[in-house]
């Protein structure tokens, strides 16, 4: 159909775009970085799923939820569960007195797997859990908070209260969970080693070809009309229920989706650092997650996957050389881009360097063909500055 | 988990508890007392609120040590000069960071939220350089280390009886501040029609700030309260955010009798469960019941019905 | 409004009121109000400010709900009904204050409008065909921003963005048009030409305007409605209205 084509899903500056991250992820990064740097840098990119999401839910639909850590953590745990036990064979833990269960439970005197860990035995199950759960989660908040008309700053709070309410009791319930610990000592996927490097040069390909799934899903949901949807509903949410629209739905789905693509992104992060913890679930990792977005521009997804890749080198530099500076750095970053940069990264971009790149696009061979602004695109929607949230 | 407990034991439990959470219900009282008007006022959620507490913390700290020192025959009586002294204090750099910083956010909630999360981090920071990243415990005097025995097993602890006391009186007077007093009702017109209140000469930008100032400043007679039930350390005010907002969304942001409802109920509900199930329980149960009941009742315990 | 409900009888009018109440905290906005309207009829409600004439729209489009009474819509029961799915029934609504999506372009602004898509999977999936975008172009022409379609909504004038948000209206081809207070805040031409506008498209349908101007009023008027504290004072021809002492007395002066 015509309607789905690139040309409408995709201006030349957004091929642009893709095409330049495309290069920098596939290339640049795994040509110029040792392995153990690639995944960290991979896990720079699993907090990049998260930013797309809220882009979706914040930038778009006006949505800030400060409990994404809650399905970036749930994504996470559940393939954790699943490697964890893998790694706790009878045979592997022999020396404990009740083999075949995780260490964690065995120090906790539990004696028996609890039954909601039986599933993640089945590896199906956990993939469809890494999706489905969170989402269904999701779902329920969204639903019983947007069907009521609560949104805004009520919303912000209830989620935050979520994901402080879950750390607690992951924390709390260490018997079942691995405390504060988290889920650790991971060894095999379907019993191959995921500690060589040739694993991590492959889980980090994997999360980025999974990425560019989530960008691309992203791009096409901010380009159709659901997408205007969601910006129109964001100024004027009355107004669109009399243009016939079941705002609380829309709400719910963009919840959905941004939770999803958070829960991928927990699994990619178990993938390559071999744990989950409680520490990625809550208050201060997920408001921490909205700055990534924030610093990459609310309303880009391409932005919000530079912001969460900066806002992460600058903390390991800071956090590896300055400790105490990086506090101060972090609480100037949240004021800053709120009160002089409410564009972010992106937003700079647009400013200085759209209209020359426009130009040298003009004149490139490759892109002459290619006018991506057919009649009547909505690519407006996408780059007006901020005015109200 | 009551089984094991006769009707004596539990009814002296209930009792204990019920008393010893009198303090944590002071400081949810206080710290949403501060956060309920400014964000009535000027629909800003402080998520610094936590940290102008522990300003206040400090401030009290200072003082003990100050009266320590220099006034020890009036050591007694420190803790009343410490509580303006950390009003004083958190009002005055709460004016501060409304001119600065919050009077450029209006019309943008969410973003104020991430702002003032960000003026936290800058907080405990400075908390962590200034006074170092130990926390600091207070010295309480003898007379209010002390307790009423009520019945053979139940005692009233004194210090918390007074902090108490004095958080019912700062309630009190904010009620006579916002319901009985003319600066009070140019408040309520600001909130009420902005622009208008604005065309017959009531200064809202100055309203705003004596609104975010006297909200900081109650923060900090928190701080003071806090201080007899913990100790203070560069990060503690963030583990109190979301539970004092919880306080203010269940009582119904815009009712003070509603505040204190919630209050009472949110730190006596976790204070008993604490008994029975260990801290970490007893709060999960407690946010959990709350945060379900605001998913069905999303207005909150008392509200009003207004027209559009 | 379940009593009110059970007794309130099918009729052959597009619109029927019948004992509509709400109270705010114990003050009755509208009080008992009936009235219908007809087939293809023009009704024009006036009366003095807080009257209650944006209440009874507020009412009839599901924004506010009613405390008592009844709303049926070609004998659709509206009371019950979320502001989506009146809207779906065939009901349009114009705010006082236009009410356009600014961060969107005009024609986004009345593709959004159109009526298909309008669940979540639909609107994911919508396709801007040569249906889509002929419709919008004829809206478009129709109220006079043909050449805008690609302007920001809120680069528009006062003026435009009313037209704008008729045009809205008319993609969505109401069965009941409701226009508040359509020409307020307009320039003399303005004016001339939303009167104009809304002669042709009130053609095929039925319209309730709420309005002050009373020339325009008679103008356009089939049945004038006045309302006082929330109850019906008179009802008839713009004519008969404007002769009435009580509408003379509380509404019109002199």
């Amino acid at each position: 159909m015509s309607n789905f084509s690139l040309k409408n899903m995709m201006t030349r500056q957004d091929v642009l775009g893709f095409f330049v991250l495309a290069v920098l992820l596939l290339v640049i990064m795994p040509l110029s970085m040792d392995i153990i740097r690639l995944t960290q840098f991979g896990k720079y990119l699993s907090f990049a799923f998260v930013a797309v999401g809220l882009v979706l839910c914040w930038g778009y639909g006006g949505i800030l939820s400060l409990g994404q850590g809650v399905f970036y953590g749930l994504g996470g745990y559940a393939l954790a569960m699943f490697l964890k036990l893998e790694a706790s064979s009878p045979e592997n833990t022999a020396i404990q007195s009740t083999p075949g269960i995780p260490d964690f439970m065995d120090w906790n005197r539990i004696t028996e797997l609890p039954w909601f860990w039986e599933p993640f035995n089945s590896f199906t199950f956990s993939l469809l859990a890494i999706l489905i759960v969170p989402t269904i989660f999701a779902y329920f908040i969204g639903f019983a908070m947007f069907k009521r008309r609560v949104g805004g700053v009520y919303f912000a709070i209830i989620t935050q209260a979520i994901s402080s309410i879950l750390t607690i009791l992951i924390i709390g319930q260490q018997g079942y969970t691995g405390g504060v610990n988290g889920i650790t000592d991971l060894r095999t996927l379907l019993g191959w080693n995921i500690r060589s490097d040739y694993a991590s040069y492959v889980f980090y390909f994997i999360g980025v070809a999974l990425l560019f799934v989530c960008l691309f899903v992203a791009q096409f949901i901010t380009k159709s009309k659901l997408g205007r949807i969601l910006v129109a509903m964001r100024g004027q949410e009355d107004r669109v229920r009399f243009s016939g629209y079941d705002v609380a739905n829309f709400k719910i789905f963009v919840f959905c989706v941004g939770a999803a693509f958070a829960a991928v992104g927990g699994a990619m992060f178990t993938l390559q650092e071999k744990f989950m913890s409680p520490s990625f679930v809550g208050i201060v990792p997920s408001i921490e997650m909205v700055i990534f977005c924030a610093v990459g521009g609310r309303m880009s997804i391409l932005g919000a996957v530079y912001g969460a890749i900066l806002v992460n080198v600058a903390k390991t530099y800071f956090g590896e050389s300055f400790p105490e500076l990086w506090l101060f750095a972090m609480g100037l970053l949240f004021i800053g881009v709120v009160v002089a940069f409410p564009d972010g990264l992106a937003g700079v971009y647009q400013k200085y360097c759209a209209p020359t790149v426009d130009k040298f696009l003009d004149k490139a061979p490759l892109f002459k063909r290619y006018s991506g602004d057919s009649s009547y695109s909505g690519s407006s929607s996408s780059h007006e500055p901020v005015n109200a949230s | 988990m009551f089984s094991d407990y006769t009707a004596t034991e539990l009814g002296s439990i209930f009792a204990m508890q019920g008393f010893a959470g009198l303090i944590l219900f002071a400081v949810f009282l206080l710290m949403a007392l501060g956060l309920a008007i400014i964000f009535g006022q000027m629909g800003v959620i402080n998520m610094a609120h936590g940290e102008f507490m522990i300003l206040g913390a400090y401030m009290t700290y200072l003082t003990s040590n100050l009266f320590a020192e220099y006034l020890p025959g009036l050591f007694d009586a420190y803790f009343f000069v410490a509580i303006v002294v950390a009003f004083l204090a958190s009002a005055a750099l709460g004016a501060f960071v409304e001119w600065a910083m919050i009077r450029r956010l209006y019309h943008r909630p969410l973003d104020t939220l991430l702002a003032t999360w960000g003026l936290s981090l800058l907080m405990q920071q400075s908390y962590r350089s200034i006074f170092g990243a130990r926390e600091v415990g207070v010295r309480i005097p003898d007379w209010m280390a002390g307790s009423f025995p009520v019945t053979d097993i139940v005692e009233l602890p004194i210090n918390g009886l007074i902090v108490m006391l004095i958080a019912i009186g700062v309630t009190f007077c904010v009620y006579l501040l916002m319901f009985k007093s003319s600066w009070g009702r140019r408040v309520r017109a600001v909130v009420q029609n902005r622009p208008m209140a604005g065309a017959v000469g009531i200064n809202t930008a100055k309203v705003d700030r004596m609104t975010f100032a006297l909200g900081c400043g109650i923060a900090g007679i928190a701080g003071s309260a806090f201080t007899m039930i913990g100790s203070t350390g560069p990060s503690a005010g963030q583990q109190y955010i979301v539970d004092t907002f919880l306080v203010v969304v269940f009582g119904g942001a815009a009712s003070l009798l509603g505040t204190v409802a919630s209050a009472f109920s949110i730190s006596q509900a976790q204070s008993t469960m604490e008994f029975f199930l260990g801290g970490s329980m007893a709060k999960v149960l407690t946010l959990m019941t709350v945060v379900i009941i605001l998913m069905f009742r999303p207005q909150g315990l008392f509200t009003l019905k207004v027209r559009k | 409004m379940n009593a009110a409900t059970a007794t309130a009888t099918n009729t052959d009018f597009v619109l029927a009121v019948e004992g509509l109440t709400v109270s705010f905290d114990g003050f009755k906005a509208v009080d008992d109000l009936s009235f219908y309207v007809d087939e293809k009829e023009i009704r024009v409600i006036i009366g003095p400010n807080g009257a209650g004439k944006t209440t009874v729209l507020d009412l009839i489009c599901g924004r506010t709900k009613a405390t008592s009474g009844s709303v049926k819509f070609r004998n659709k029961e509206l009371t019950t009904l979320k502001e989506h799915e009146i809207v779906k029934a065939g009901v349009g609504r114009k705010f006082q204050n236009p009410s356009i999506y600014e961060d969107l372009t005009v024609f986004e602004n009345l593709e959004l409008c159109y009526p298909r898509g309008r669940n979540v999977f639909g609107a994911l999936f919508f396709k801007r065909d040569a249906k889509v975008i002929s419709k919008v172009r004829e809206v478009a022409e129709m109220i006079n921003l043909k050449d805008e379609l690609e302007s920001q909504a809120d680069l528009l004038s006062h003026g435009q963005k009313q037209w704008l948000e008729i045009g809205m209206l008319l993609i969505q081809d109401p069965d009941l048009l409701m226009l508040d207070e359509p020409v307020a805040g307009m320039s003399v031409t303005e004016r001339k030409q939303t009167a104009e506008l809304l002669r042709r498209i009130t053609n095929d349908r039925s319209v309730i305007v709420i309005e002050h101007d009373m020339q325009f009023v008679a103008e356009i008027a089939d049945h004038v409605t006045v309302m006082h504290q929330g109850k019906i004072l008179a009802e008839g021809s713009a004519e008969k209205v404007k002769q009435d002492p009580k509408v003379i007395e509380v509404y019109l002066g002199h």
